[in-house]
């Protein structure tokens, strides 16, 4: 069975293929069917892989070595597929609730004239994302993680007609390739220093070959930490994916919430090696987490569209996710990540969902008394944001969350500062996904419903909104059980957590605290929203110049714009002759100015002709007997 | 039979040559610029009979015959341009045939 792990990343691409080539002639009711049925066969193959990987021996891999890719000079890079706990964890994740997207998409792109070309690019996505999470050496993995790019530029801008579509594409195009840049910086750098791109043999190596904290591996941390924040969206470079929400909602719900922006997470707990060689980095990654989830945080407090306080949930989320890497939490992080990528891809296809019955209005505060008319929508949206705002007991976003706020406090590398910005950005998160809640569901209806989905939506909300109940169970606290399959699960591969001694007594009363936090949002929330709605209005009159802050996400695109993009566009225009053109211009000129010079003797005149051939002859004749 | 020394008949080969270029360049009717053409060639043959008599060799003689055939298949061609000349722009005057100006 695990010879059949190659096709789990070319089923994908073989339908992207077919779709590519073939789309727009096909029936279209064939185009799901390929499309989905793609990576619906994919997601059977890794249920029937993922079964024959836990009951053989823990700590076993599945290797494929399908060709060799490169061979030159001892760089040879195979072209090799690698699985093992943490891989199996993600494909699972990517194949499984890509299929469900899949399935949402059938029905939700059903009316737009790009429906072959939109799931010709989702499933090239979906086998990207594949080759990146499987790859068992950097520059597969690298391949893999250009390829989600390409991916996700093309469906931001898949509503290409609109000219601010196609500058969100390109913005977060760009964006991510300054930490792509980074990251291929520190990828030359492993090579130069190791002479392997092989993951099993950088892990296997590192600790013979650095000192811990030495200059070197810490830059190479640092680089790689640069790719990872760009594709994850974390400070400094997140402000493409509020932008990103330009594309379809499946898009947002599949890239920009579940797979693709958690490369970079997947990319830190893969080289978490190379990041416990280097605690300066590690800490910086902890610290980024920490201010980007409470910045995200703020902003999404203060948007008026559905889908972007979607976006800067995401954010905020995977900055959780950063700050449990930075702290050594591995399995919390990956933990976080699955849980994640069901709640928030729940939640995106419910807003999507929402927006396409609303007439594709964006705007929370135009929504409202949505409960009673679409009822499916609203519980699974219920669940999503209930798993997101980490209500307790119930809910999976309790069960990760809590454990990263744990980790934060009682771990070894956390510290209060780590655990304080987890702890009210648990807080503000209860807050704006309540918010969301009230102003879209309940109060009065603002806009007309003019479609309610039918089943080929529902049924994968339903499944996502199971998922985002169930799956937090594998993960009990000590406190509540203790159950860890997870972590054991993860553990051959990744360290586990060491915790200060003497804390575990303290743990009821942090979850006690989140707990309490989440409920004391909610109810934050209700009161804003659906005691007092005047409140909010007044609060935000009161101080007009924070709000736009906030709602313009920290001026980050404003920043941007005049130390790069003001500077850039200036020095291009200065530059608009281009500099480098000026030596063949000149070639240019010189061989014009010859050729006049020649075809002026060109008279048309035969006499002058034969005075030529005749002066010829004598000089060669002359120089004949001269020489 | 006294011989003619080989230096006359080459010295008139070569009179006969300037003639002809010196014509060639200063006519302007290309039917005038045509038989000096000519008379190029058979000055051109001329020394070539001259050589071969002067070395009792028959290379010479076969040489002028080559000449001959080309300079008349060169003729036929060239009457058939001249004819086409004037046709298309009503003069034999090769200055005002300069169309093909650069």
């Amino acid at each position: 069975m695990s010879n059949l792990l190659w096709l789990i990343p070319a089923l994908p691409f073989a339908g992207s293929l077919i779709l590519i080539v073939a789309g727009s002639k096909l029936p279209k009711k064939y185009v799901p069917l390929i499309g989905s049925g793609s990576v619906g066969v994919s997601a059977f193959i890794t249920l029937l892989i993922g079964m024959e990987f836990i009951t053989s021996e823990s700590g076993s891999v599945i290797k494929q070595v399908l060709w060799q890719w490169i061979d030159v000079a001892g760089f040879s890079p195979a072209f090799g597929f690698h699985l093992d706990s943490l891989s199996l964890v993600f494909i699972f994740v990517i194949t499984f609730v890509g299929f469900l997207i899949h399935v949402y998409s059938a029905e939700f792109m059903a009316e737009d004239e790009g429906y072959a070309r939109f799931f010709a690019f989702l499933n090239l996505f979906v086998g990207s994302m594949l080759i990146l999470v499987l790859a068992d050496n950097l520059l597969l993995l690298y391949f893999g993680w250009e390829g989600v790019g390409l991916c996700s530029y093309l469906l931001i801008g898949f509503w290409y007609q609109e000219e601010k579509n196609g500058s969100a594409a390109r913005k977060a195009f760009i964006i991510t390739r300054v930490g792509d840049t980074a990251m291929a910086i520190g990828l030359f750098m492993i090579f130069k220093t190791m002479g392997t791109v092989n993951l099993v043999d950088i892990q296997g190596q590192a600790t013979s070959v650095w000192t811990v904290g030495s200059y070197e591996v810490t830059l190479i941390a640092l680089l790689l930490l640069g790719g990872a924040v760009g594709k994850s969206a974390q400070l400094p470079l997140q402000s493409w994916l509020p932008d990103a929400m330009a594309g379809p909602s499946p898009v947002s719900a599949l890239i920009h919430a579940a797979t693709m922006v958690t490369a970079g997470v997947y990319l830190i707990a893969r080289t978490h090696v190379v990041f416990e060689l280097a605690p300066t980095a590690q800490f910086v990654v902890g610290v980024l987490g920490a201010v980007t989830l409470l910045m995200a945080g703020f902003s999404a407090l203060t948007q008026y569209d559905l889908k972007r306080v979607l976006a800067y949930s995401t954010i905020s989320q995977i900055g959780y996710m950063f700050l449990a890497l930075g702290i050594g939490a591995w399995s919390s992080a990956i933990f976080h990540f699955m849980i994640h990528a069901f709640f928030k891809a729940l939640l995106f296809l419910a807003a999507g969902a929402v927006i396409m019955a609303l007439h594709h209005e964006h705007d929370m505060f135009k929504m409202g008394g949505l409960r009673k008319k679409l009822p499916v929508i609203y519980w699974t949206f219920l669940i999503g944001a209930a798993s997101l705002a980490a209500l307790p007991l119930i809910t999976a976003g309790f069960y990760s969350k809590d454990q990263i706020l744990w980790l934060a406090w009682a771990g070894e590398k956390g510290n209060t500062w780590f655990f304080l910005a987890a702890l009210v950005g648990a807080f503000i998160t209860a807050i704006y996904t309540f918010r969301m809640v009230f102003l879209t569901f309940f109060g009065e209806e603002k806009t007309q419903v003019s479609h309610v989905p039918g089943s080929l939506i529902n049924i994968p909300l339903i499944v996502l909104a199971v998922l985002s109940t169930g799956a937090g169970f594998i993960e009990v606290p000590h406190s509540l059980g203790h159950l860890q399959w997870f972590t054991d699960f993860l553990s051959p591969l990744l360290p586990i957590t060491i915790i200060r001694p003497g804390i575990e007594s303290t743990e009821w009363m942090i979850q006690l605290l989140a707990a309490g936090l989440s409920i004391g949002g909610a109810g934050l929330a209700y009161y804003f929203y659906g005691v007092r709605p005047s409140l909010h209005i007044q609060i935000k009159n009161a101080i007009p110049q924070v709000h736009n802050f906030l709602l313009k996400g920290w001026r980050f695109d404003s920043l941007y714009d005049w130390t790069f993009v003001k500077p850039f566009v200036y020095l291009s225009n200065v530059n608009k002759n281009d500099l480098v053109d000026w030596p063949f211009n000149a070639l240019v000129t010189v061989a014009g100015f010859i050729h006049r010079l020649f075809a002026f003797t060109q008279s048309g005149i035969l006499r002058w002709y034969l005075i030529g051939i005749v002066v010829g002859a004598i000089l060669i004749l002359t120089l004949g007997i001269l020489i | 039979m006294t011989t003619i020394p080989a230096e006359y008949g080459l010295v008139l080969a070569t009179v006969l040559f300037m003639l002809g270029l010196i014509s060639l360049l200063i006519r302007r009717n290309i039917v005038f610029m045509l038989i000096s053409v000519e008379i190029m060639l058979n000055a051109a043959g001329l020394a070539f009979i001259v050589a071969g008599s002067r070395w009792s060799q028959a290379d010479g003689q076969v040489m002028f015959l080559f000449i001959l055939t080309m300079a008349a298949a060169e003729v036929s061609v060239g009457l058939a341009l001249i004819l086409q000349i004037y046709h298309q722009l009503k003069t034999v005057n090769s200055d005002e045939a300069s169309k093909m100006k650069g």
